[in-house]
C-alpha cells in the first residue's frame, strides 16, 4: 500500500531544512509559503529519505477568498505519497511559482490551471492557454464564471483561427 | 551542397493517425522534425465544471464520456473517490465484480490500442479487424450486464448497478478458453515481424528519468523499466488477493510499449479467471442514498486504468454537489513530453510514436 505521509511528518521534514517555509498544516497536507515553494520541492525530490520524484497531479481549487494550488506527490522508490498546497490571494492576477524546473510533468498541468483558473505561474517556460483558444473571455473553473453566450464564443473561436 | 528551409506542417486535428482530434504543429526540415507543438482542446467540453452542477451519483455517467474506450475503469475511479470521501464500503461481491469488469475493460482497451497502433504502422486492415473481433466479445459481455456497449455507468458508488445475468459467466469462460490461443497466434505473427520491428525498435525511446519526471504512467512508464502498477503498489478492490505479474520493458521504445500491452493482456486474463472462481454470493450494492452529502473535505483516489494512473480529486463543502472535481487524466499527462520524444525523428516515426502512447482525446481534453 502507498503510505500517506501525514501533514505533521511532512512539515517536520521540511522545517528541518527550511524553518520558515511551512505556513500551515492541516490533515494530510502542508500549506507552503510561496517564496520557498520551488526550493522545498527540489529538496523533497532530492533528499534520499523522501525522494518525491513523481508529481502525480497538479491542480487548483477556487475557495472564493483565495485559490489553492494542490500538488500530489509520489515517491516511487519508497511507495509514499504527500500533498503540498499553496494559497494564492487576489482574483485579478493571482500567481504562483512554477515547479517545471523540478518536475517536467508540471508543464502541461500548470498551463491547464492557468487556462481554466487564471493563475499565472512565474518562471513557466511557455505559459499559454492549453484547452481554450487565445482570447477566450474569463476562466471557466472559477466560481464566478457562470454564464456565457455560446454563439458569441463560437464566433470568437472562428475569428481566433 | 543541398540546403532546405524548415517549414511548418499541421498534423491534425483531422488526421487518421492522431486518434481523434490531436493537432501537432510540426516544424520540419525535409522529413526530419525540428520542433513540435501539440495543440489541444478541440474536444474540450469543460466536464470538470459540468460535474460541479451535478450530484455525486450524477457525476458517474459523465466520466463515461472522458475515456470512452475504458469507461468501466473511469466509473471505478470516480466511485472509489466518492466512497473514500463519503465513507461508503461496498460489499465483497461488488468488489469482485469490479475487478472482473476492469480487467475485461483493460483487455478491450488494449485490443483496440494494439489494432490501431498496427494500423498506424501500415498493417492496414487485418490486425485491426482481428483485435476488434476479440474486443467485440467483451463489449457483448458488457451489454449483458448493463445494456450499453460503450458508456456503461455500471460501477457506481457503493457497488455496481445490477448483478450479472446468468449468461454472463459462460460467455466469459468461453472467452477465457479461446482468447489465449488467439494471443499466441498474434504474438507469433507480430513478435518477429521484420517490418514491425523496423518501425518500432529503437523508435521513440523514453528514458527512465524522463518517464518519471514527466509523470508518465501505465504502459508508458512500465515500458521504460519502472515497475509501478497501482494494482500492486496501492491495491484497491482486493487486487492484493490475485496472483499476477507486472510486465516491464527495458528500453522504453515503441516496441516495448507494444509488448508491455501484449503481456498485460495475458495477466488480465489470469485475474479474470481467478476473480470468477472466487466470486462471492450476496449483495452487489450497499445502501447508498440517492443524494450523497459527504462531509466537508477532500479525497484523491488513483487507479490503474488501461492508459495509466487515473486520478480523481474531489473536494466537498458538505453539500450535494462536489465543490471541485478534478481528473488526473493519464492520456493528457502522457502527452507531456512529446517534444523530447519527437524532435529529431522523421515524419513517419511521429505516427508510430503518437500511436504507441495510446491516447484518447476525450480524456485529454475533458
Amino acid at each position: 500500500m502507498t503510505a500517506v505521509m501525514t501533514g505533521p511528518a511532512l512539515a517536520e521534514a521540511i522545517q528541518g531544512a527550511f524553518p520558515t517555509a511551512v505556513a500551515e498544516v492541516y490533515g494530510d497536507a502542508v500549506v507552503l509559503d510561496a517564496a520557498a515553494l520551488v526550493d522545498v520541492c527540489q529538496f523533497l525530490k532530492d533528499a534520499p529519505d523522501l525522494a518525491f520524484d513523481y508529481m502525480a497531479s497538479l491542480t487548483a481549487v477556487d475557495y472564493l477568498d483565495y485559490f489553492e494550488v494542490v500538488y500530489h506527490l509520489l515517491s516511487l522508490g519508497h511507495n509514499r505519497s504527500a500533498v503540498l498546497k499553496l494559497r494564492c490571494y487576489g482574483r485579478k492576477a493571482p500567481h504562483a511559482p512554477s515547479v517545471t524546473s523540478v518536475w517536467k510533468a508540471a508543464d502541461f498541468q500548470e498551463r491547464e490551471v492557468f487556462d481554466l483558473f487564471g493563475i499565472g505561474f512565474d518562471g513557466h517556460p511557455d505559459l499559454r492557454r492549453i484547452m481554450l483558444f487565445e482570447g477566450f473571455p474569463g476562466h471557466p473553473l472559477r466560481k464566478d464564471f457562470l454564464e456565457f453566450d455560446h454563439r458569441k464564443i463560437a464566433a470568437m473561436a472562428s475569428e481566433a483561427e | 551542397m543541398v540546403t532546405s528551409n524548415p517549414y511548418m506542417v499541421n498534423m491534425g486535428p483531422q488526421h487518421p493517425s492522431t486518434h481523434g482530434v490531436l493537432r501537432l504543429r510540426l516544424v520540419l526540415d525535409g522529413e526530419q522534425v525540428l520542433r513540435v507543438e501539440p495543440v489541444l482542446g478541440y474536444l474540450h467540453s469543460s466536464k470538470e465544471k459540468l460535474q460541479e452542477e451535478h450530484t455525486y451519483l450524477q457525476t458517474v455517467p459523465i466520466t463515461d464520456r472522458m475515456d470512452y474506450l475504458a469507461a468501466m475503469t473511469n466509473n471505478l475511479g470516480v466511485s472509489l473517490a466518492i466512497e473514500k470521501l463519503a465513507g461508503i464500503q461496498s460489499p465483497p461481491r461488488a468488489e469482485c465484480l469490479r475487478v472482473i469488469m476492469s480487467e475485461l475493460q483493460r483487455l478491450a482497451s488494449h485490443c483496440f490500442a494494439q489494432g490501431v497502433f498496427l494500423q498506424d504502422l501500415g498493417a492496414w486492415g487485418s490486425p485491426l479487424m482481428y483485435f476488434l473481433r476479440e474486443r467485440e466479445q467483451i463489449l457483448d459481455m458488457f451489454e449483458m450486464v448493463c445494456g450499453a456497449r460503450l458508456t456503461y455507468n455500471y460501477i457506481r458508488p457503493g457497488g455496481v448497478s445490477q448483478d450479472i445475468p446468468p449468461q454472463f459467466t459462460p460467455a466469459v469462460n468461453s472467452f477465457l478458453d479461446t482468447f489465449p490461443a488467439k494471443l499466441d497466434e498474434y504474438e507469433e505473427l507480430l513478435w518477429k515481424n521484420e517490418i514491425l520491428r523496423a518501425r518500432t525498435v529503437g523508435v521513440g525511446v523514453v528514458s527512465r528519468e524522463l518517464a518519471v519526471s514527466a509523470a508518465f504512467s501505465g504502459p508508458m512508464l512500465r515500458a521504460s523499466g519502472v515497475q509501478w502498477d497501482l494494482r500492486k503498489q496501492d491495491p484497491y478492490c482486493g487486487y492484493q488477493n490475485y496472483e499476477f505479474d507486472i510486465p516491464v520493458g527495458q528500453t522504453g521504445d515503441c516496441f516495448d510499449r507494444f509488448m508491455v500491452r501484449f503481456y498485460e493482456m495475458r495477466e488480465s486474463l489470469k485475474i479474470v479467471r481467478q476473480a470468477l472462481d472466487v466470486l462471492p454470493p450476496g449483495e452487489w450494492k450497499a445502501a447508498v442514498p440517492i443524494v450523497i452529502r459527504p462531509p466537508a473535505g477532500e479525497a484523491f483516489q488513483m487507479i490503474e486504468s488501461p492508459r495509466g494512473m487515473l486520478g480523481y480529486y474531489l473536494v466537498s463543502d458538505g453539500g450535494a454537489n462536489p465543490w471541485r472535481f478534478h481528473v488526473r487524466a493519464p492520456s493528457f499527462i502522457n502527452l507531456g513530453a512529446l517534444n523530447e520524444m519527437l524532435v529529431g525523428t522523421t515524419m513517419a516515426d511521429v505516427v508510430a510514436i503518437v500511436g504507441s502512447i495510446d491516447i484518447v482525446m476525450g480524456e485529454v481534453d475533458r
